[in-house]
């Protein structure tokens, strides 16, 4: 009886266990079977490289949308990483335990900010101290990074603080002991010994900059070009879809499955290159798992 | 495993829903998809016409002028919204009754200058040509150009009504009546068109080829950037179907749409 219930209870998360991978791999399916068709009969080299995206013509070249999405993950990274990792470490190594212990759920909760809520403060604060300071149409690269960049904080932050705590109180004091000084022992031995941590903590988030839309759409304006400076207005692949996907028929509705199709390539490549990144510069021995 | 307890919650459930889905009262229901920009306007009339007649259920969906000529195609819907000056070919089986017209208002910044705009300056605008208030009257300082995505029937009528525009790919792109305005009111710098109904005080109206956009110059047929909203049928309306179309048409209907910003048909 006992033996039969215990057999039961494994097959039982065994089956929820591949429901939920199973929902995944559908959802790639259909994507693919969705846009791949179309994308083989423009031609990828017509759709990845063209610049000309008029729909109701008949002209699919999410170029401009590509490039878009790689500005703003990029510059939301430049913006989140350094920023994150810094709060990381203060909140770790240089704070007493019981300030953390108020400050890190206060900045998980930030994570469950609506993404429309950061868009709305970008429109209305953001984007016109751009353009009064800076000039142009304010809705733009550099405001779409701003806010990606604020929005990522969380993850980074509640991730890169996991690791750094998750480092032996050893490891400091052998540190320490050898007369390093508080700030050796941080860069010296702590994060080297929280990296893939803290890695992990950044592709996380880079997978969030890319995925976010509606932040987005809100502060990044959507014009349909390359853009030539961070005060151009830009859309991204997420952005693209999530704007005429309401109306989109026929080719068209074809045309976004593919533009996510090629998002969904663009985040595979770009965490295979975190990945690799860091295995190149750290080895693949990790001190965490 | 199953405590009497625990049967008898399984028992009442089960019977609430039987009640539930069985009861209730017969009702004739009809599903009205469409147009955005008229969204508005048929759920505050279903609403109306509901709290007369208790026995008609009816759905209002947005979804877009486009989604409105698919779903009456497909009998998804039984009314479609669709607000576009030409109906495209595959709407062409439909039949379709003009329910309300609506202005597409060109709108600046309040602190904007500029008062008038020709059609030949708005097409040069919207393509690109024309990127320097100055070229218009007002002061020396970029144009920013909103306008809306790609498919919107907002966009597609004021295409259709202006003519030869190939939007330059500078333009900010908005997707929706509600943001383009936000966006100009905050920008001083910026243009855009919008449905009539939702202007208000935060953006100014710009005049057409010297005509202001009022319920008054669109009755009287003299603004040009107006455009009608249809309903689409598949065949003759008839019971539910019809008994909408006609209160929306009746003076009380169209009196509603009027109120609300909209102009009445005829």
């Amino acid at each position: 009886m006992k033996f039969n219930r215990e057999k039961l209870v494994e097959r039982l998360l065994l089956v929820v266990a591949l429901s939920a991978m199973a929902a995944l791999a559908l959802i790639a399916v259909f994507i693919f079977k969705e846009g791949v068709p179309f994308l083989l009969e423009v031609g990828p080299r017509q759709f990845l490289l063209s610049s000309d995206w008029r729909p109701q013509e008949g002209r699919f070249g999410v170029y401009p949308m590509i490039v878009a999405s790689l500005w703003v993950t990029l510059g939301a990274m430049l913006i989140g990483a350094p920023l994150g990792v810094a709060g990381a470490i203060f909140l770790n190594e240089f704070v007493p335990r019981w300030v953390m212990r108020i400050i890190k759920p206060t900045i998980e909760l930030l994570a469950g900010i609506p993404s429309v809520v950061f868009g709305f403060i970008g429109v209305v604060v953001l984007a016109p101290l751009i353009r009064a300071h800076l000039g142009g149409p304010g809705l733009s690269v550099l405001a779409g990074a701003v806010v990606l960049g604020i929005m990522v904080l969380p993850t980074v932050i509640s991730i890169s603080t996991d690791a750094i705590s998750a480092v032996p109180n050893s490891y400091r004091e052998g540190a320490l002991a050898l007369g390093a000084t508080r700030w050796q022992a941080v860069h010296m031995v702590v994060l080297k010994a929280a990296r893939s941590g803290i890695v992990a903590s950044l592709i996380l988030a880079m997978g969030r900059a890319v995925g976010e839309t509606m932040a987005v759409i809100m502060v990044a304006g959507n014009a349909v070009k390359v853009p030539h400076s961070v005060l151009d207005s830009v859309r991204t692949l997420t952005a693209n879809i999530a704007l005429e996907m309401g109306y989109a028929t026929g080719k068209h509705r074809e045309a976004l499955f593919a533009t996510g199709v090629v998002l969904f390539v663009v985040v595979m490549i770009l965490n295979s290159i975190a990945t690799a990144a860091v295995r190149r510069r750290f080895g693949t021995k990790g001190t965490r798992k | 495993m199953f405590d009497s307890r625990k049967q008898w919650v399984v028992v009442v459930v089960c019977a609430a829903t039987v009640a539930w889905v069985g009861c209730g009262p017969k009702r004739a229901a009809i599903t009205v998809a469409g147009s955005t920009a008229f969204q508005p306007f048929a759920e505050k009339l279903a609403e109306e016409l509901m709290a007369k007649r208790p026995d008609l259920a009816i759905t209002v969906q947005g979804g877009g002028s486009a989604v409105g000529i698919q779903s009456a195609l497909s009998g998804a819907a039984q009314i479609g919204m669709a607000d576009l000056v030409e109906l495209p070919p595959e709407a062409k089986s439909l039949t379709s009754v003009v329910v309300a017209r609506d202005g597409v208002a060109m709108v600046v910044h309040p602190s904007n200058p500029v008062q008038n705009l020709t059609t030949d300056q708005i097409r040069g605008i919207f393509n690109g040509r024309i990127r320097n208030w100055k070229e218009v009257g007002g002061r020396d300082e970029p144009i920013t150009v909103v306008s809306r995505e790609a498919g919107s029937g907002t966009r597609t009528s004021f295409e259709q009504i202006i003519g030869g525009i190939r939007l330059t790919p500078d333009a900010v792109v908005q997707d929706s009546n509600g943001t383009i305005r936000e966006t100009v009111a905050n920008d001083a710098r910026a243009i855009g068109y919008l449905t009539h109904g939702v202007v208000n005080e935060k953006v100014k109206t710009l005049k057409v080829d010297g005509k202001e956009c009022t319920t008054e110059a669109i009755l009287a047929g003299e603004y040009k950037l107006v455009r009608p909203v249809f309903f689409l049928f598949k065949g003759a309306p008839q019971g539910a179907v019809k008994e909408f179309l006609d209160y929306v048409l009746s003076a009380e209907g169209q009196e509603i749409i009027k109120r609300n910003g909209l102009i009445p048909a005829k």
